[in-house]
């Protein structure tokens, strides 16, 4: 059985007198214990909203959540708010872009990593702190005592990182979901954040799912990839395939539109055509199909399946790059 | 001299100091922050300049000193052979035609309440080139044209287009006015991956039309060394290291340049999986409290004791206009030092600016 196994989990916004947009499609993925699966894609194609509806995570109200979430076997989506809770922080637990946003200014450090100790593992107060203290120096936080007593603003952005990450990690969880986590933080940060979370990952085998728009990190971190296209899978493989052979057209416009640092210089980029706003619903045929250099007929006569391929993926296109067609 | 060679623009030890103030009645100056400090470089015509360098580093700062945007403290700035730091009211306007500048995010950089024709007529108009109609409404198609967007797209506002859209609206706005340079700060960084290239291919086209020279600011060092022909580095206020574009990539000679390098992940796991991480300990120090002698040494893990932390080096020439702030850039090189363990500092966010409390403890330290 997996650790978390994403069943045809759709996302369906609704205001009041407007069109209902369905943010996520359909999507069905897998994570296996201490593996790590990515979610790629650009903004708007629904990887973050993928994640809240795992944690439950969403507004009650303005939304329609449908599929399952199998965490263990139980549906994450259909658990009682409290089972929800006990499980939220301490099986699954949830690393944001931005550090400062979801820490409380107004409470030291120290208390916030100590509460999901007192509130999942019932240690008091002051032994909960003490683990903290263990819990910061263990993310590379220098000076852990002290810093216990700091509130968020006297510490930079990637020690505010650290310390959530050590939230995250307090309860050794067996997933852990980051979204987006070295976004707001500057290259030579990005660099210590990711080795820590690759090495936490080794370490304590947490398995990890890793939200990005930076198909660099994800070449670096993730075993398997899926990349999201207006809601759905478009491409799934494992990494070294599918930076090699990528074969959805959109996967592969993407690897070749960015300047990469080991490519000859003077080439010109190979831009994807269009923008988001330019995709058809799916319903009407291929989301990408407007800005699509391959596409066919049957691209605009309803969704192309995700169907397995040989590189041991799943694709889903009606007239995939040629696998011979290397990446730039 | 021939063209190429000619600079179209020098600076000469540029300085931009903020002053940090305090008090109710009495602004009283408690310090300043350094965030550019003594920078010296040189654009050629034609050619495009790259800086780089993480948040903090004065890169954004010493573009918009460049257009006086904010006032430089120190230094000079020359522009195709005047003192811009000695030009005063209407000739500085006026001098201001020729050099523009593109933002990082195009929707605030435009106003909401402006149709693309009067944020586009608006330059124009500033420098007494709308007065034939016919004509400006020709200007106006044609730098459209020339940056991808409809005729159409005139009587449309902001809100209405798309990232990208926008900032081709930037780029038009910096051109409509025909200008010799074009400081661009961040381009691409608010925009999607597959929308960047767009933008950059965009850049690239009307330079190559137009003889533009570019200043290109930019944090990620893969766009920098796709778009320029000539990269500096910069750290803590200063240029560390000046390089062409191929030379640095090739062999990046700073410690820092070094690190950041290899900090960038590339999108490619066969390279990921065996490239080696220079990982740096701790945060950026303060502007407001540089670090002594060499800015980088509390970071560096090639630092060497006592003459890194007492002497600032000079940017020298060290081989052939690779020009590098280092006193070992040849012992490390050449693998004569090898990189050591480096203690992490703590760095806070507020340091230099005011007395920072000592912490409480909140378990008895035993």
């Amino acid at each position: 059985m997996s650790l978390l196994d994403v069943r045809d989990l759709s996302v369906v916004f609704q205001r009041r007198g407007e069109r209902p947009f369905t943010a996520v499609d359909k999507v069905s993925f897998t994570v296996e214990p201490g593996q790590t699966v990515g979610l790629v894609g650009e903004s708007g194609c629904g990887k973050s909203v993928t994640s809240l509806a795992i944690m439950g995570l969403l507004p009650k109200r303005g939304n329609k959540v449908t599929g399952e979430v199998l965490f263990e076997g139980t549906d994450l989506l259909r658990l009682r708010p409290d089972d929800l809770r006990d499980r939220r922080g301490r099986e699954i637990s949830m690393i944001f872009q931005d550090p400062l946003s979801s820490l409380n200014p107004v409470i030291p450090i120290g208390i916030q990593v100590a509460e999901v100790l007192e509130r999942h593992q019932g240690r008091d107060r002051k032994q909960a702190l003490r683990e903290s203290r263990d819990l910061l120096d263990a993310v590379g936080i220098p000076d852990p005592q002290r810093r216990l007593s700091e509130y968020p603003h006297q510490i930079s952005g990637g020690m505010r990182q650290r310390a959530l990450i050590a939230i995250a990690l307090a309860c050794k969880p067996r997933l852990l979901i980051a979204d987006e986590p070295t976004t707001a933080l500057d290259v030579t940060i990005q660099a210590q954040i990711l080795t820590l979370l690759k090495q936490l990952v080794d370490e304590t085998g947490t398995a990890l799912v890793m939200i990005t728009h930076d198909l660099g990190v994800v070449a670096g971190l993730c075993d398997t990839v899926n990349v999201l296209y207006g809601g759905k899978v478009v491409e799934r493989a494992p990494r070294h395939e599918l930076f090699a052979h990528a074969r959805h057209p959109y996967t592969h416009g993407l690897l070749n539109s960015v300047p990469r640092l080991d490519s000859p210089r003077g080439e010109r980029l190979h831009a994807i055509r269009g923008s988001v706003a330019d995709n058809i619903p799916w319903a009407e045929g291929c989301a990408f199909a407007p800005r699509c250099d391959n596409v066919v007929d049957a691209c605009l006569e309803g969704p192309p399946p995700l169907e397995p391929t040989a590189g041991g993926g799943d694709l889903r296109c009606n007239n995939p790059v040629s696998e011979e067609v290397a990446v730039r | 001299m021939t063209e190429e060679t000619t600079p179209l623009i020098e600076l000469r030890d540029v300085k931009v100091h903020f002053p940090i103030k305090s008090g109710l009645l009495f602004d009283r100056t408690v310090g300043y922050v350094y965030a550019v400090d003594g920078v010296s470089l040189s654009i050629r015509k034609g050619e495009t300049y790259g800086l780089v360098g993480e948040s903090g580093c004065g890169k954004s700062t010493l573009g918009r000193g460049l257009l006086r945007l904010v006032e430089p403290t120190d230094g000079e700035i020359v522009f195709d052979g005047t003192d811009v730091r000695a030009l005063k009211g209407e000739a500085m306007r006026q001098a201001r035609r020729r050099m523009q500048m593109i933002f990082q995010d195009p929707l605030s950089s435009l106003d909401p309440r402006q149709s693309v024709e009067s944020l586009l007529v608006e330059g124009l108009k500033a420098h007494g080139l709308a007065g034939d109609k016919a004509e400006t409404n020709r200007r106006l198609r044609e730098t459209l044209e020339a940056v991808g967007l409809p005729a159409s797209a005139l009587s449309k506002y902001p809100h209405e287009f798309s990232g990208g859209q926008r900032q081709r609206i930037g780029i038009a706005r910096a051109l409509v006015l025909n200008p010799d340079l074009i400081v661009a700060d961040e381009p691409v960084s608010a925009l999607d991956v597959s929308i960047q290239a767009q933008v950059l291919n965009l850049l690239e086209d009307l330079q190559n039309e137009r003889g533009l020279t570019y200043l290109i600011i930019a944090h990620d060092l893969a766009v920098v060394r796709h778009i320029a022909d000539t990269v500096g580095v910069m750290y803590l206020g200063g240029l560390v290291e000046e390089a062409s574009s191929d030379d640095l990539y090739r062999e990046p000679m700073h410690p820092y340049t070094r690190a950041l390098m290899s900090a960038v992940p590339v999108p490619d796991p066969v390279v990921e999986d065996r490239r080696e991480r220079i990982l740096l300990a701790g945060d950026l120090p303060s502007p407001t409290n540089p670090p002594s002698g060499c800015r980088f040494h509390t970071r560096c893990p090639w630092a060497q004791p006592t003459r890194c932390a007492d002497e600032r080096p000079e940017l020298r020439d060290v081989v052939g206009g690779h020009r590098v702030a280092c006193h070992f850039a040849e012992e490390i090189a050449a693998g004569r030092i090898r990189p050591h363990e480096v203690e992490v500092e703590l760095v806070r966010p507020t340091d230099g600016t005011g007395p920072v409390d000592p912490p409480g403890e909140l378990i008895p330290t035993p």
